[in-house]
Order: C-alpha cells, then structure tokens, then sequence
C-alpha cells in the first residue's frame, strides 16, 4: 500500500514542509497536486516536520496535497542506451522518446578515495594554441571557462568537446536558452559525436530547482562510464545558475548567508560536484570542463572564487580570446615537460614577453615616447595575438610551437627573450652569432 | 548511553537523551540498515546534544539511535604512523580502498596503527626506576628514526617501573611495562596510546625561543623572509598564485625531521601528485625515500566537511608526538581556509550569531590556538625538540581584508603573501617581496637584507613613477636603481621549481649567490644612455640565470662564475 502524507503546514519559495515520520535524510518524495506530479528532495528534518526542495517548483501546490515518499537517494537509470539521448533536470526524456529501461544508479556517491586515483598524465589536444602550449588540458581535469555573458563560451566548450578525442561526451546545461542547447546539439551532430554524446538539459524555461540535479545526473552516469573503462568528457554550462539555484533554496530555508547571500557551503557543494572528475587507477577517467559566468566581469564574485579554489585552473574568455594572464592549468607541467624540450621555455618565455608587451602598449597609451625596445614588444604584441592569440587558430602542438619561436625570431635577441642558452641553441630559427 | 535522533539538517544532528553527554565526545548515528556514523557532540542543551556527524548523513531519520561515548575524539599514536596516509580521522586510506574500492563508504572505520606489526622493542629502563609522563621506557626502530616508547602522557604523577619486556619482537597491543602509582597501584603500558585530537600535547621542561633557520631551499624565504624550527608562517594567496607547489616543493626540500602534511578541503589531484611522488622522491640526507618520514593526512573537498575541521587537530596531534621524541617536525596545513569554511558550516548550522563574512565569533581564537600548538620545546631529558606550522590562507577574491588571514596574521611568525600581479607575470615563486614580512632571521646576515629590500622598495617606487612621467622623464641614475632592483629579482627572488638545481637552493650556496648578486647592485656602472644600461643588465640577467641552472661546482658553475666576475671586473662592458 502507498502511504500518503498531506499535512503541508508550509510552502515557501520552492520548499514545501509536511508532516511525516520514517523519512530518511536526503530521500526522494512526489508531491501530487492539482498541476501534476513533482519529485522533491528531503533538505531538512526537524522532529516530525520534513521540508522538501520540490524540482518542479511550488506554484499550485496547496496545503493539503499528497506527498509520496520513495525511500531512495535520486536515482537515474544507467546503460549504453543513454546514448544519443537527451534529458531534463529531472532526467525525463527531452528528445520526445521513451524512458531509458535500466538499472537505476544513484546520484551523488560518496568521494572517491585519494588513493584509488592516479597521476593524470595524458594531454588533451585542443588545437587550440592558447590551451595546448600555454595550458595544456590534461585528462581527468576539472578547468572552468570564465567569461562575462556575451563570449563565445559555449562555442569553445563544444569546439573543446568535438576535438578532445573522448569516448563519452555529457552535456550538462543549467538555464540554457534553448537556442543555446539547439546550437550544442547541431554542432554534436555536425561533429559527429552525437551517437557518444549524452545531454542533459535545463533550460531558462524550466523550473530553478531542476538546475541543481544537472550537474549530479552528468557525473553520475559519467562515473561509471568512467569505472567501465572509458574516457569520458563532462561539458557544464553554466555553474553560475546552478549556484544561484543553490543560493535561492538557502535562503528559503533560512540558512545564514555567508557572502552576497550565497549559503556558506557553496565551496562544500561546489567541489562535490568538481571533485567527480577523476582518473581512476585502473580504469577510465573522467574530465570536467565548465562554464562560469562572472556576474559583472568580477573574479571576485563568490561562484568564480569558490570555483577557482576547487578546480585545477581556470580559462579567461576575454574579447573572444582565453587570456594568457590568470588563465591557467595546473595540471599542465603533468604533461608538458615530455612533449618537446622548448615546450616550458616557450610557455614562459613568450608570456613574459607578452606582460611587457601590455605594459608597452600602457605607456603608449599614455602617450609617452617609445624606445627602441618598446617598438620591438609592440610588434611582438600584434604578432603574437594574431597568429597564437586568436581563438580561430586551429593548429597542432609542435606547429604552435614552432610558430612562437618565428616569432620570437622575428621580434628579439636570443638574449632578451629571457630563454636558457642550450634551448636557444636548438631551437633558434635564425643562425646564431 | 543513548539517544534518539529528533533532527537531521546536513552534517548537524540533534538527539535527545536522558543519559550523561559530554562536550566534544564522540557519537554514533546508527542508520537503520546498521552503519554506525561517527560523530561529535558539539553543543548541549538540556536533554537535547547537537552532533555533528563526520559522514553524509543520507538515509539518518528521526527516531534512530545514537551512541555517545565518553572519550573525545582521539588518534592513536604509536610506531608505525610514519609513512601512512590517513583521512581526517586517522583511517589509513590505502587499507580503506583495498576494503571498499574506490569509494569512501560511510561508517567504514580502520584503526590507525597496524595491529599484527611486530616492532623490535629494546628496553631503556631497569625496574625500580622512576619515571613520569613522557619519559621513554624504551624504543623501536621505525624507518629512520628510534620511535621512543614513552609512558602514556595522560598519566599524572610519578610511577615506578615495576617490571619492564625484555628486548624482542612486539605489536602495539603487547604490554611492554608495568607501573606503580604512588598510591601503589599497577597500570600496564602498550606500545599505543591515544590522544584527544583537540588537546595540545605538551610534556615539556619549558617551551624555547624559536631561533634556528628552518631552511627550505626557496631562496626568497631563506633569505628574504625566513622560517625558524618551532615557528609558524602562513602563505595567503588567491588562487593560481601558486600556495600549493610552494607547499610541495617546501615539503620536499625542507631540512627537517619529520614532515606532516595536512591537506585539508582542498583538491584530491594535489594530494595524489604527493601520494605517488613522495614514495619515488630519494630524500638526499637519508639516501631513503622521503615518504619513510612523511604523515599525509587527506581530507580533500569532497571529503564530509565536519572531517576536515578535525583533520588539522589529527594532523597537529601526530606532529606533536614526534616532537616529544626530540624531532623536529614540519607540519603544512594546505589550507586553513578551508578549515575555517568547515567551522563556517557548523556554525551556520548550530543558528549561532555569525560574526564577519558569517564566519563565527570564536574564529580568531581557534586559529590563534591552532598555531600556539607550534613550538620548539625542551624536553624532560634534555632533548630539543620542534613542531614548525605553515599554513595557506586561500582568501576570497584574493582579498587579504578577510577574517581569516587577518586573524592569522596576527599569530604567525612570518606572512608570505603571494600575489597575483607576480603569478602573472611567471614571476614565481610569487611570494610579494614587498608585502611580505618575517620575524625570524634567516641565513643572510640581516644588514645585507635590509640594503636589497630597501633597493626593491626604491625600485618599485621609480617603476611606478615611470608609469606617470615615462622613462625619458626618468633619470638615468633612477633608471639603473630600477633596473638593478629587476635584475635582483629576477636573478635572485624567482627561482624555477622545476628545475633540478635551481628549484633547490642550500643554505651555503644562497649566501654565495646572494654576496655576488651585491657586488652588481652595488656596482657603480657609470651609465649614461638607457639602452645601454638595459642591455646590460639584460646580459647580467642572463648570466646569472644561467650560473642559477649550473649544478655546484660543475664545469659549468665555475665558467660562469668567471664570467660574472669578469662582467663585474668590466662594469659589465665584456663577460
């Protein structure tokens, strides 16, 4: 017999409070009500009151609705058919196809034990100049992409997505405008990968609360993908709304706000999400690349902060191009010192150069008088943007390379490019006085 | 001694009980398919115990069962700690995976110590002997060190050694000796002991005046801003400045005893690169792996978060202990922010009256009280012995204004502020040269310190200047101050970590380096074109680099030594 409790005795933002007993912490309910059902989540118990997050928000429900309690974690099926398809938040098909018949597996399994991970030493490439040399992706990543609203983010993170070579790609999208979601899916397919490709897709439409289950579904099923071997590739865009749908139920539940309202685990549910990517000793790995809006351009601002502490760097999407200052992958020197002997010179020589190349262009601008050397950093600055910089760059390693050191040929003095002599002398393009 | 779950709000649980409760003692949530999660009391309130538990708590209801313990929350200390990788609760992790794979399973709980290890006892004591807390009965080897055996230190008054083990094999649960109180009563005497992590474990003559260099090979600490055994620093930075590989490369150079690093709350990614590379590291003053005197304790972000506020008390405990045997000890705690987040969450939870940031009012005093556990002691038998605590602060959007650096730094020895603008530039390690300050003195005499740190001050106001009235409007006299202060920083101040020799300074070559590096700021060049003068401290820069790359006393080191001498010779007109 089902056993049905409906004596609400609270409804407030998207928390509903009812009477019952025999609930478990963290449990999965269904709150019938005139507007259909709902899953909900128990976020507090409190002697016989249980307060539950209900996914598909509260508008309608009234105080003596049904509320069902399944006994269970949130759970979601797993199996090789979830491929090619798409879902909601909730994770209910979104592609107008049947429900996925499969053992469920739950969300949000305990950490994976330090030990059982390895050293992550296999590059991800990108083509893309500014991540391959100056920071090299590496698998078993978690690497936000923060930018304002209005950069290409998203394009980056499926043009990363097409060519990094993963087994298995998930898209998690948290209030995505739909034609967001539509240009994913063409570029999947365009791309080919649609048929290894798994979305699950909450768009501005859909109720707040059923941002925050995205992440958990896309590093739940990415997880044992990952524990059966393969190389799986998580896509999140973006952390912001899943973060500000995370400030919105603290508040309703009273919690005291620790930073522009923002709960004071955010750091705490932020890097149980992130912490997911993993190369597991002895089996697959899993990578985590995610979008963060800056509300404001602010890398102060709580979400980017908190996120910049938990995942292993970060990329600056500035002007449509990943900026080499504060842009950083701190898995880079796992895999960069046995690509080629100049790749570390070059990666520190040509962004040291870059920083006086700016601060050039800052006397310029002000309109001081240009030296000799100014001149050269300034021709260095354009080259440089031009032919690394620019997003639409699309070229191998070792090409990239080679590349910067025309460059530098071009612009300096072996001697002022501040790169040790014995590299100089491999490398150097011109003959050597 | 029980209770019954009423609430259950995150990692906060409330109970109510008849029996006897005490503060900070530890409690079991027993869920209804029988896991037993540990838990700590944390507040008391008439009948009803708030708990916080040190697991997730899916699947707890009201009306389940809690055990309370009378005993804190302790580590058990013993031979056989060194080298061990533990959780915050002192659960060995690599016995945890090969019981349950590669998740963490709540509940699941492994004694610290090997319980079937045999250790080969010698005793140091005769019968009849008199001893007290903290004095050694005997000792085990364990790796490299002689693990002393000492008598519980819980134990007050003097006893009286009635019998004593002969040498031969032992485990940690054998008795080894048997004391007389002076009320003649018997207390038998294991290899193991237990402590309550929050305690400070102390049995000292007296505490000293930390003064001995603790030389981490990282030039710009050792000379500049310099740590001593028995004294506390903290590295505050935003993130990407670079807090964790000073941390590693600190751990890996350090010239102390016994290394214990705490990383608490923040990624398991770092904590894996030490995992398998401290095993591989030889540690070149015992010709043994550096793990054999390494205690990581891992409790990284994904980790139950009530763990990681108990993770630096274990960690400090452990420390402690190896202090009493006259060791000196290292402990890295990566990074107390997080630490402080931990009690952030507890507090919010616990509806206390939230102070600054909604941080709670005790949190000065918890990390001043933190840092107070460092120390270089006296021990009861003559012996020296020293617990030396670095911190990193990870302050929100790099803001230095926040509670939990400013209460830091008001109780450490010296502050290695990285910055951003450094880390930017690859200017690494990113310690600010001007912001940063130490207490201690270092292994460069202080007066030669004060003369660079003046010149970086007056070269960064020139460069700043410049920025207003541009280089022609500088002088060619403040232009050079400017350019020597670069150079020091460059060839000086910024050292390549990954470099095999220039990633490790000793002591005796820094002082080398540091004299030569004088002799050019205090060259007079005689300078009269801009150009020039650049070019030529470019070319110095690059000498210098390069001497820095030279492994000591190789072909190499000595021509560029006589370069750079001939360069100086030469007011670096030739090299």
């Amino acid at each position: 017999m089902r056993k049905y409790f409906d004596d609400i005795t609270r409804i407030a933002g998207n928390v509903v409070t009812v009477k019952a007993g025999g609930v478990g912490y963290d449990d999965l309910a269904v709150l019938t009500s005139d507007r259909g059902e709902s899953l909900a989540q128990v976020i507090r118990l409190d002697d016989r009151e249980v307060s539950l997050q209900v996914f598909a928000g509260t508008q309608g429900v009234s105080n003596n609705d049904r509320v069902r309690f399944l006994h269970k974690p949130m759970q979601v099926p797993f199996s090789d058919a979830l491929l090619g398809r798409v879902f909601d938040g909730s994770g209910r098909p979104r592609d107008g196809r049947g429900p996925v018949d499969a053992p469920p597996i739950d969300l949000g399994t305990p950490a994976i034990n330090p030990v059982k991970r390895r050293m992550p030493d296999k590059m991800v490439h990108t083509g893309i100049p500014m991540i391959d040399i100056f920071n090299s992706l590496v698998e078993s990543q978690k690497l936000p992409i923060f930018s304002v609203a209005g950069e290409p983010y998203n394009e980056l993170l499926a043009r990363v997505g097409l060519q990094a070579n993963a087994d298995i790609i998930i898209l998690g999208g948290m209030g995505l405008r739909h034609d967001d979601y539509l240009k994913f899916r063409d570029a999947f397919e365009q791309g080919g990968v649609l048929g290894r490709a798994i979305m699950f897709v909450h768009t501005a439409a859909d109720p707040v609360v059923e941002c925050l289950l995205v992440p958990d579904l896309c590093l739940a099923v990415g997880e044992q993908f990952a524990l059966q071997g393969k190389t799986v590739l998580v896509l999140l865009t973006d952390m912001t709304a899943f973060a500000d749908a995370l400030k919105e139920i603290a508040i309703v539940m009273e919690q005291i706000p620790s930073n522009r309202g923002y709960p004071g685990d955010l750091y705490t549910q932020l890097a149980r999400r992130y912490e997911k990517a993993v190369d597991f000793d002895g089996s697959g790995s899993m990578t985590v690349l995610a979008c963060v809006t800056m509300p404001g351009d602010d890398v102060t601002h709580p979400v980017p902060d908190n996120t910049g502490y938990i995942t292993e760097g970060q990329f600056y999407l500035r002007n449509g191009r990943i900026e080499p200052f504060g842009s950083l992958s701190r898995l880079k020197q796992q895999v960069n010192g046995k690509t080629r002997d100049d790749h570390r010179a070059i990666m520190d020589g040509c962004i040291q150069l870059y920083a006086l190349c700016r601060e050039s262009r800052e006397k310029r601008d002000m309109g001081f008088e240009m030296s000799e050397w100014d001149k050269r950093l300034l021709t260095y600055g354009t080259l440089f943007e031009e032919k690394i910089m620019d997003l639409s760059v699309n070229i191998p390693l070792f090409e990239a390379l080679d590349r910067c050191w025309a460059i530098l040929a071009e612009c300096f003095e072996p001697a002022e490019t501040g790169i040790r002599r014995a590299i100089i002398e491999e490398h150097w393009p011109k003959p050597l006085t | 001694m029980t209770g019954k779950i009423v609430a259950v709000f995150g990692n906060l649980v409330i109970a109510e009980t008849d029996t006897r409760v005490v503060q900070n003692s530890v409690g079991y949530c027993v869920r209804s398919d029988g896991v037993r999660l540990l838990s700590e009391v944390v507040r008391v309130r008439g009948n009803v115990a708030d708990l916080q538990v040190f697991e997730e708590t899916r699947g707890l209801k009201v009306g389940d069962e809690v055990e309370f313990r009378r005993e804190m929350l302790s580590v058990m200390l013993g031979p056989g700690l060194l080298g061990q990788i533990y959780d915050g609760l002192q659960n060995p992790l690599p016995k945890l995976a090969g019981q349950v794979g590669f998740f963490l399973q709540p509940g699941t709980y492994i004694d610290g110590l090997l319980p079937d290890r045999q250790w080969a006892f010698t005793p140091e004591v005769a019968p009849g002997a008199t001893v007290e807390c903290g004095d050694a009965l005997g000792s085990v080897p364990e790796g490299i060190f002689t693990h002393q055996i000492m008598v519980p230190f819980s134990w007050k008054g003097t006893f009286t050694v009635e019998s004593i083990a002969a040498a031969g094999e032992y485990t940690i649960a054998d008795d080894i000796a048997v004391l007389k109180d002076s009320t003649g009563q018997s207390h038998t005497v294991r290899m193991q002991q237990d402590w309550p992590v929050k305690v400070p474990l102390n049995v000292s003559r007296r505490r000293l005046m930390p003064s001995e260099p603790l030389t981490t090979r990282v030039r710009i600490i050792d000379s500049l801003f310099p740590i001593v055994r028995g004294g506390t620093y903290c590295i505050p930075g935003p993130f990407g400045a670079g807090k964790t590989v000073l941390q590693q490369i600190t751990a890996r150079h350090a010239e102390i005893d016994v290394m214990i690093v705490a990383a608490c709350g923040e990624r398991a990614g770092e904590v894996v690169e030490t995992l398998r590379e401290f095993p591989l590291l030889i540690d070149p003053r015992t010709g043994r792996s550096l793990m054999e005197r390494t205690i990581i304790i891992c409790n990284t972000s994904a980790m139950p978060v009530a763990a990681r506020e108990a993770s630096v008390y274990t960690a400090a405990t452990l420390a402690e202990y190896y202090r009493q045997m006259g060791l000196h000890v290292l402990l890295l705690a990566d990074s107390t922010s997080r630490w402080a987040q931990a009690m952030r969450e507890l507090s919010g939870r616990l509806e206390e009256i939230p102070g600054e940031e909604a941080f709670p009012a005790y949190l000065e005093s918890r990390i001043a009280a933190f840092y107070e556990r460092a120390g270089a002691i006296e021990l009861r038998n003559g012996k020296i012995g020293s617990l030396t605590i670095g911190g990193t602060v990870s302050p929100a959007g790099g803001n230095f204004e926040e509670p939990v650096t400013q209460g830091t730094l008001k109780v450490v020895g010296a502050f290695h502020g990285l910055s951003r603008a450094r880390s930017d530039a690859r200017r690494y390690p990113a310690i600010d040269p001007l912001e940063s300050w130490s207490k201690y003195q270092g292994v460069i005499d202080p007066d030669k310190v004060a003369r660079v740190r003046h010149l970086l001050a007056r070269g960064n106001e020139i460069s700043q200047m410049m920025t207003v009235v541009g280089e022609e409007g500088t002088s060619t006299e403040d232009f050079t101050i400017a350019l020597k202060a670069d150079f020091f920083d460059n060839c000086y101040l910024q050292q390549n970590a990954f470099d095999e020799v220039d990633g490790a300074t000793p002591a005796d070559r820094q002082r080398v380096v540091f004299d030569k590096i004088l002799e050019i700021l205090d060259l007079d060049f005689g300078f009269d074109d801009k150009t020039v003068a650049r070019q030529t401290i470019v070319r110095g820069t690059d000498l210098f680099r390069n001497w820095n790359y030279a492994a000591s006393d190789g072909d190499e080191y000595r021509t560029l030594l006589e370069r750079i001498n001939h360069f100086i010779a030469t007011k670096g007109r030739e090299e």
